[in-house]
């Protein structure tokens, strides 16, 4: 970014010469930096990873996932504040969806209306672009559905996709396995596996949080069962020891 | 009606008054679809405005309405859903509902029931099947096998609730709107004129159109002149 200093940054409404919208590129920074990790993938659950800020904080008091309705959910990574108020707006899109049309909101619809909430905080000099993503988990009549929607406003689908710090090196195992082929209970194992292993190095504590909402949860959105999560924890635990073995 | 206007009585003429739909409406669900069906006499007071009028209104390519009550109030209605169907219909980017289309109307009838008089019948077909949904005068939005409605309806409601079946196939459903109108038509002064119905299945909307002319007599009435 060589624009910084030279004024071209100080408003989301003011591009730099060479086409960039630095206040909204900073919004992505505060989401990359992030020390969560969130990972998603299709049919479909969430999980995230994040480091536990205090020894004094109650266990799973801080939490990254939340219910939008009873079909979706959504995993905020970046400036905790700011991924509150953009639940909170997804968790009105979705009520009044509900309410004026009588169904429950598509997947498709909800990430484009938030993803259009976030753009808005683009388009004014005397405001702020979110510094916050939203992974965005959906079931709904069309399947089990998985999107990203970033601060800049643009959102897609993926079949699996990682934010935060180590986003890399989770895509990077994620793009090894055979996402859409497995079922929702092995990629919770999974989602555990490399969420242990990214987090190997820095020897931190930290937390993982998982949710899902596929047909084994009867197209609901929760939190996985406490003895699901034990077991992938375990697999993931086993799995990292059997690689220090090896080396 | 007669109007009090700075002391001095003034008589509307009955062309001038309120233009109804004093009507007769039905739509009947079959196995794959629904058939709607309506009269098409439009009354100002005992004048009769328009004896050819539609009062099946498309909402969607699969959802049609029949509309009873003030002419004025259920088009705009008619037109207020059109509009939010619509734009519903380009977010979501595919076929839209029924029950969605129902839901809608539900609002704008619920929401100005003050205002309005307006009695409707939502009825289509789509993914899975199709439906009857009734809106009757306060607002309340009721799922029904079939549905009967406006002023010719009361003089049918024993001989529907008689002849009607679960499972009558397409053709049977068409004849029963038929009959069920010409016995409205014939008791009903502000039921008459022609007989139009909507058939809606997995193929799209059928109309029909039988002019007065065509309509078999009903009890002792004269044949049309050949």
């Amino acid at each position: 970014m060589s624009g910084i200093g030279t004024g071209y940054d100080l408003s989301a409404t003011t591009y730099s010469p060479d086409g960039k919208v630095f206040q909204t590129d900073y919004a992505q920074k505060a989401v990359d930096n992030s020390r969560v990790t969130s990972v998603g993938a299709q049919r479909s659950r969430e999980a995230v990873e994040k480091l536990v800020v205090s020894k004094l904080l109650v266990e799973r008091s801080s939490r990254r996932i939340h219910n939008i309705d009873r079909h979706a959910g959504i995993c905020m990574a970046g400036l905790l504040p700011d991924g509150r108020m953009v639940v909170n707006r997804a968790a009105d899109e979705a009520t009044n969806y509900k309410s004026f049309y009588g169904e429950p909101i598509p997947g498709r619809v909800l990430c484009e209306r938030l993803a259009s909430y976030m753009h808005l905080f683009n388009l004014y000099w005397s405001m702020r672009p979110y510094g916050a993503a939203g992974l965005l988990a959906t079931y709904d009549d069309d399947g089990p559905a998985l999107y990203l929607v970033e601060p800049s406003g643009v959102a897609h689908g993926y079949f699996g996709t990682a934010v935060g710090k180590a986003r890399q090196a989770v895509k990077n195992e994620l793009e090894k396995m055979k996402l859409g082929q497995i079922t929702c209970r092995e990629a919770v194992v999974e989602a555990a596996k490399i969420l242990h292993k990214v987090h190997e190095e820095d020897g931190k504590p930290f937390e993982i949080e998982i949710s899902w909402v596929c047909d084994e949860s009867g197209r609901v959105h929760q939190k996985v069962p406490a003895e699901v999560l034990a077991e992938a924890e375990a697999a993931a635990k086993a799995a990292l020891e059997e690689s220090d073995m090896e080396d | 009606m007669a109007r009090i206007v700075a002391g001095s009585q003034i008589t509307d003429a009955e062309y001038m008054r309120d233009i109804s739909l004093g009507t007769t409406i039905i739509a009947v669900t079959f196995d794959g679809g629904v058939v709607l069906g309506a009269d098409s006499r439009t009354s100002s007071g005992t004048y009769i405005a328009n004896r050819v009028q539609d009062k099946i209104t498309p909402l969607l390519d699969n959802v049609y309405l029949c509309r009873s009550g003030s002419a004025s109030d259920t088009q705009a209605i008619a037109s207020y859903v059109q509009y939010y169907l619509a734009q519903h219909q380009a977010e979501l980017g595919g076929p839209v509902r029924v029950e969605t289309a129902a839901k809608l109307a539900m609002q704008m009838a619920y929401g100005n029931k003050n205002m309005l008089q307006a009695g409707l019948i939502i009825a289509g077909h789509d993914s899975s099947g199709g439906s009857v949904w009734a809106i009757p005068l306060g607002g309340t939005l009721l799922k029904v096998p079939y549905a009967i409605g406006g002023s010719g309806s009361a003089y049918i409601t024993g001989w529907c609730d008689k002849n009607w079946r679960a499972g009558f196939t397409r053709e049977q459903a068409r004849e029963f709107v038929r009959a069920a109108l010409r016995h409205a038509m014939a008791r009903d002064s502000s039921s008459g004129g022609c007989v139009r119905t909507v058939v809606i299945d997995s193929n799209g909307a059928d109309r029909e159109f039988i002019p007065n002319t065509k309509l078999p007599p009903t009890y002792g009435e004269l044949a049309a002149p050949a």
